[in-house]
């Protein structure tokens, strides 16, 4: 009867409110320098101690420069903000990797690659897109610097449970097409308010026949669709993903950690408050053409038209949104030149990703005026690409090959656009100014990224790899 | 927290919807490690030419609305990055209400723990009360959270839902770890009965 949902959920009960709220037990709590000082503050402040500094770990990554580490930062706030993390993690007694040890990289790149992250958890951390982590089978959310300090405090969190969804992608997708294009047709079906107050489950054959990558790039963008958390059942490539993991369970303690996760599946009769069902065939390469995730079409589309929008506000969003992105209606969207390229973040920095993008650049060169980077999700993806020989395909196809961090997803460190600059970008968010101040953002997957780098325009990696 | 009781203020409206976080705050102010002083940066893009010089059309710029203490959007107000930037910049700015047809859940979370009350109104009121709004500073509206209405500047009561707890803790100002922390020995209970695997993060 229960769903995946219900049973992680029910595991993690401690007690309840007079109103049914309940006290929810957090497994494990993913800090980074941006959301957490003021929680810090906050406990020093009432004098509360970190209740559990083991199941805590801290990164750095929203902030810092994805450039020679040897450098001191140059960005005066940025430093603060590294350093102000530095000195709580030693007050606190935080497990960290430093922006110079070698694990380095994007918290939710980190946190399934160290084992960190484990099936049947509940996982938080200060930022929207925990949901990565949902991809292990676990319940993981994003939550606010409030709620940091309150899990900082107390390990817990005053939470209702959600409401069910189950996301159902069946088939065989096509070659050209990734997870990527999955996720961003399940968000252009329901809308990035389509899953507010579920978590969403996604099944469907699909689904399990992606690998730990895929599933986390589906996960990610969860939050896109509007949903309080993704996850997809753990199976024999979950378990294969996670043994072996620094943090993960050893031996007997391992085993007896499958057979407990074996059982988180939704029930066959478990009750869904929602269901979507994709046909996997149906599904193109895609690209965004609008401000929002859920504005997205078929390479092969064109710009839609604000006059055939279903009422007034709607089309004098889509024209404002327009206006913004610098399209006409009805231009072809592989006709669109781009003058960046970027190819990394939480979505799409992992080492599945480089081999994607690279085994689309090898032998060619970005397109002369395009500037294009890499910046893997962590300082391990970045050994390992290395190892493989996709930096020298990247450098040499004329990419830059950066260190680990969100750089231009967000724009916080100096890796942004320029106003007016358009990017095809494998990040999550195309918000207006998400990028830089004026930046032009297409939402895409990897190859489809690596294939504007090489035309110059937006294109359909179909043409490049037949 | 300041606590919300009653609340007579002038409304400010944006009729758009999809306002995500980045634009109540871009990403480039969240280097700051306190939580006041984001007030000038609150919808940074809308208000500011690229210059810093106000853009007049914004109506956060315009006369009654600098005032604004209420804030009255369209559908998915606040959805996209967690950043809890985004309510303290609208409290600092001024803003203690938001009512709209429906927020990103996260936003929403946080508008609470701020002494925001965010107030979920079918799209035809929100249309309404928009039109009150615009008619300025004569036309404040009355958000009283005890009777859980909102009063229109011609004396319509609206009524609102508001979870129970969370109504408590805005009306009394309460910090709802102190209010988790009573439950502190079934914490203990519960995480003495955690298998060992699921323990620690140090090797």
């Amino acid at each position: 009867m229960p769903t995946l949902f219900d049973k992680i959920w029910d595991a993690h009960v401690v007690d309840r409110l007079e109103d049914g709220t309940a006290i929810l037990y957090i497994d494990r709590h993913l800090i980074h320098e941006v959301t957490s000082p003021q929680a810090f503050e906050g406990l020093r402040v009432a004098g509360r101690r970190l209740r559990r500094p083991q199941a805590t770990f801290a990164v750095v990554d929203h902030n810092v420069p994805t450039t020679d580490r040897a450098v001191p930062i140059e960005e005066p706030e940025s430093r603060h903000q590294i350093e102000t993390l530095e000195r709580n993690v030693a007050e606190f007694g935080v497990p960290y990797f430093p922006l110079r040890s070698p694990e380095q990289g994007i918290v939710h790149i980190v946190g399934p690659e160290q084992g960190l992250s484990l099936p049947g958890m509940t996982i938080v951390c200060g930022d929207s897109h925990t949901s990565t982590h949902g991809a292990l089978g676990a319940l993981a959310f994003g939550i606010g610097t409030s709620e940091v300090e309150h899990v900082m405090a107390t390990q817990t969190l005053l939470q209702k449970p959600a409401l069910n969804m189950r996301v159902s992608v069946e088939g065989v997708v096509a070659p050209g097409v990734a997870a990527k294009d999955v996720m961003l047709a399940i968000i252009g079906r329901i809308g990035t308010a389509g899953g507010t107050g579920h978590v969403i489950e996604f099944a469907g054959s699909a689904i399990r026949g992606l690998d730990m990558a895929g599933r986390m790039t589906i996960c990610n963008m969860s939050i896109e669709a509007g949903a309080r958390a993704g996850l997809v059942a753990p199976d024999d490539i979950t378990f294969d993903y996670v043994r072996g993991r620094p943090f993960a369970p050893k031996g007997e303690a391992f085993d007896q950690a499958v057979a407990y996760w074996r059982t988180l599946v939704s029930d066959a009769d478990a009750r869904f408050d929602r269901v979507v069902e994709l046909d996997a065939a149906d599904i193109a390469p895609l690209v965004t053409w609008g401000t929002s995730p859920e504005d997205v079409v078929a390479i092969t589309a064109r710009v839609p038209d604000p006059a055939e929008a279903a009422d007034e506000a709607k089309r004098v969003q889509m024209q404002r949104m327009l206006d913004y992105m610098g399209l006409v209606p009805g231009q072809r969207l592989s006709q669109v030149p781009v003058d960046a390229v970027f190819i990394g973040s939480c979505t799409n920095g992992r080492i599945e990703d480089m081999r994607a993008a690279a085994s689309v650049l090898k032998g060619r060169r970005v397109a002369a005026g395009v500037r294009a980077m890499v910046v893997p999700g962590s300082g391990l993806v970045k050994a390992q690409a290395e190892q493989e020989g996709l930096d020298r395909i990247f450098l040499d196809a004329g990419f830059e090959w950066r260190e680990a961090g969100c750089s231009m997803c967000l724009g916080m460190n100096p890796d942004k656009l320029s106003p007016g600059q358009r990017c095809a970008s494998t990040s999550n968010r195309n918000f207006e100014g998400r990028q830089g101040p004026g930046g032009r953002t297409h939402l895409l997957s990897p190859a489809m990224a690596a294939a504007a780098a090489v035309t110059g325009r937006l294109t359909d990696v179909r043409e490049l790899i037949r | 927290m300041t606590p919300f009781t009653t609340l007579t203020a002038i409304a400010a409206p944006l009729p758009e919807a999809n306002v995500d976080t980045d634009k109540i705050i871009p990403s480039r102010f969240l280097k700051t490690t306190q939580r006041s002083g984001l007030g000038r940066y609150a919808f940074d893009a809308m208000r500011y030419h690229p210059d810093g010089s106000e853009r007049p059309d914004f109506v956060l710029n315009r006369a009654p609305y600098r005032a604004a203490e209420i804030l009255i959007a369209h559908e998915n107000f606040g959805c996209g990055s967690s950043r809890e930037h985004a309510p303290w910049a609208l409290l600092d700015f001024g803003i203690r209400c938001v009512i709209a047809p429906s927020f990103a859940d996260i936003f929403h979370n946080n508008c609470f723990k701020n002494g925001i009350l965010p107030i979920r109104l079918p799209r035809e009121i929100c249309d309404r009360l928009m039109q009150d709004a615009s008619a300025g500073a004569n036309s404040r509206l009355v958000v009283d959270l005890e009777r859980q209405i909102v009063v229109r500047p011609d004396g319509e009561e609206i009524a609102f839902e508001v979870d129970a707890l969370r109504r408590r803790l805005l009306l009394e100002g309460l910090d709802d770890i102190g209010q988790t922390l009573r439950h502190a020995e079934a914490i203990d209970r519960f995480e003495a009965g955690r298998p060992a695997w699921m323990q620690g993060t140090t090797l």
